[in-house]
């Protein structure tokens, strides 16, 4: 049988387009292959422990606090209630002897006694919080941040009973109400439920700083602790630093620059 | 049986009558609730039909994605990226919660309530 020149260049043709056409939907493919690995590989934090290091001797003035309090409870929607026993807060400030009740105080220097100390959820490393949810409202993440889902929160308050810090508040009062502001970015609460600092972590996973850090210029800083080429790692290695109630081992992750 | 045929028509006046309203409303809808669509954008983040049908189902999704498993990004069936988020995704195109979300959910009676946490947008304070 033989083949004529025609059909032979033909068949030719439908070859080079066919390759042609496989290659260019090869690389399509590839190419959503690699956004699918991308999709896949956004909630994998193995690895990641986020910590943070504050230097409390460059706090100074009442304002400094005031920028990184204010960052914080404007971006996150806490309301301002003015009853101090049912207040809600995220971060807040207090005094030396509050902020580290079981240091050995009597014979510190007087100008670390007077300093005043920024607080907030130390995101524990065992937390007790965790433990005694029913629910699972309040969870670890991989990356070491204490989570809290309002979705399921029913207002129990056994977490409350369980933090050795008081980093958490239970909204006794309507929340919106006291809110002389809103972000339209994130929600606020409901009555019924506890909140917390939340390490930010809606800015962390679009790679970006907690507002407290941003606001504070350089006085706070933030980074993952398991790597050793890191900020916090650098300062922690560089200073003294302590934590609150390191007696009680729930491994705080907020670092304190004395 | 006696008087029948006058049991027999009594009763059927009394089914004529007591359904009433539905002779008067034969064929025509008149409640079809009619959610205001966005102008600019023609796409949702689905097509049409799904979210019509499993826009809670897609909501419940994100919420445990982005909370629970640290995920931020969704990927569509065309394969575009989204910001799993009510307030900064849905609501940025959907731009009230009374003339979209409200007009189907009072007439079926559902009161999810998302709305007592997250802010819709007539609500933000400036």
């Amino acid at each position: 049988m033989s083949i004529k020149r025609r059909d032979f260049l033909k068949i030719v043709g439908y070859g080079v387009t066919g390759t042609i056409l496989s290659l260019g939907g090869g690389f399509i493919i590839g190419k959503g292959s690699e956004i699918l690995a991308m999709i896949d590989k956004q909630g994998d934090k193995k690895g990641v422990k986020w910590a943070m290091v504050i230097d409390t001797r460059a706090f100074k003035t009442e304002e400094d606090f005031e920028a990184v309090i204010q960052a914080c409870h404007r971006a996150h929607n806490v309301p301002n209630i003015p009853d101090k026993i049912r207040e809600v807060k995220w971060i807040w400030v207090d005094t030396f002897e509050r902020a580290f009740p079981t240091a050995e105080t009597e014979y510190i220097s007087e100008e670390i006694k007077k300093r005043k100390f920024l607080l907030l959820c130390n995101h524990c490393d065992d937390p007790p919080c965790v433990r005694v949810c029913p629910v699972q409202a309040t969870f670890k993440r991989e990356d070491g941040i204490v989570m809290q889902d309002m979705h399921r929160c029913i207002g129990c308050k056994f977490c409350m009973a369980a933090c050795p810090y008081g980093s958490r508040n239970y909204n006794f009062y309507p929340p919106r109400e006291y809110l002389s502001s809103m972000n339209p970015e994130f929600p606020t609460r409901t009555l019924g439920v506890v909140e917390k600092c939340i390490f930010c972590y809606h800015r962390l996973d679009e790679g970006k700083m907690p507002y407290c850090v941003e606001a504070s210029q350089g006085k706070m800083f933030f980074g993952n602790l398991n790597d050793p080429e890191s900020e916090v790692r650098k300062v922690i290695s560089e200073n003294i630093v302590l934590v609150r109630k390191p007696e009680i081992s729930t491994k705080p992750k907020v670092f304190y620059i004395i | 049986m006696y008087n029948t045929g006058k049991v027999l028509i009594g009763i059927f006046i009394f089914i004529i009558f007591f359904t009433i309203p539905f002779w008067f409303n034969l064929g025509k809808v008149r409640a079809l609730p009619k959610p205001e669509l966005p102008k600019e954008e023609k796409k949702c983040v689905e097509d049409t039909e799904y979210m019509r049908a499993y826009h809670m189902k897609l909501l419940h999704e994100w919420r445990t994605k982005k909370i629970r498993k640290m995920q931020v990004y969704y990927m569509n069936q065309e394969g575009k990226l989204y910001i799993m988020s009510l307030q900064r995704t849905c609501m940025k195109c959907h731009t009230s919660k009374d003339k979209f979300c409200d007009k189907c959910h009072e007439v079926v009676v559902t009161h999810p309530d998302c709305w007592k946490c997250h802010i819709a947008p007539e609500e933000v304070r400036k």
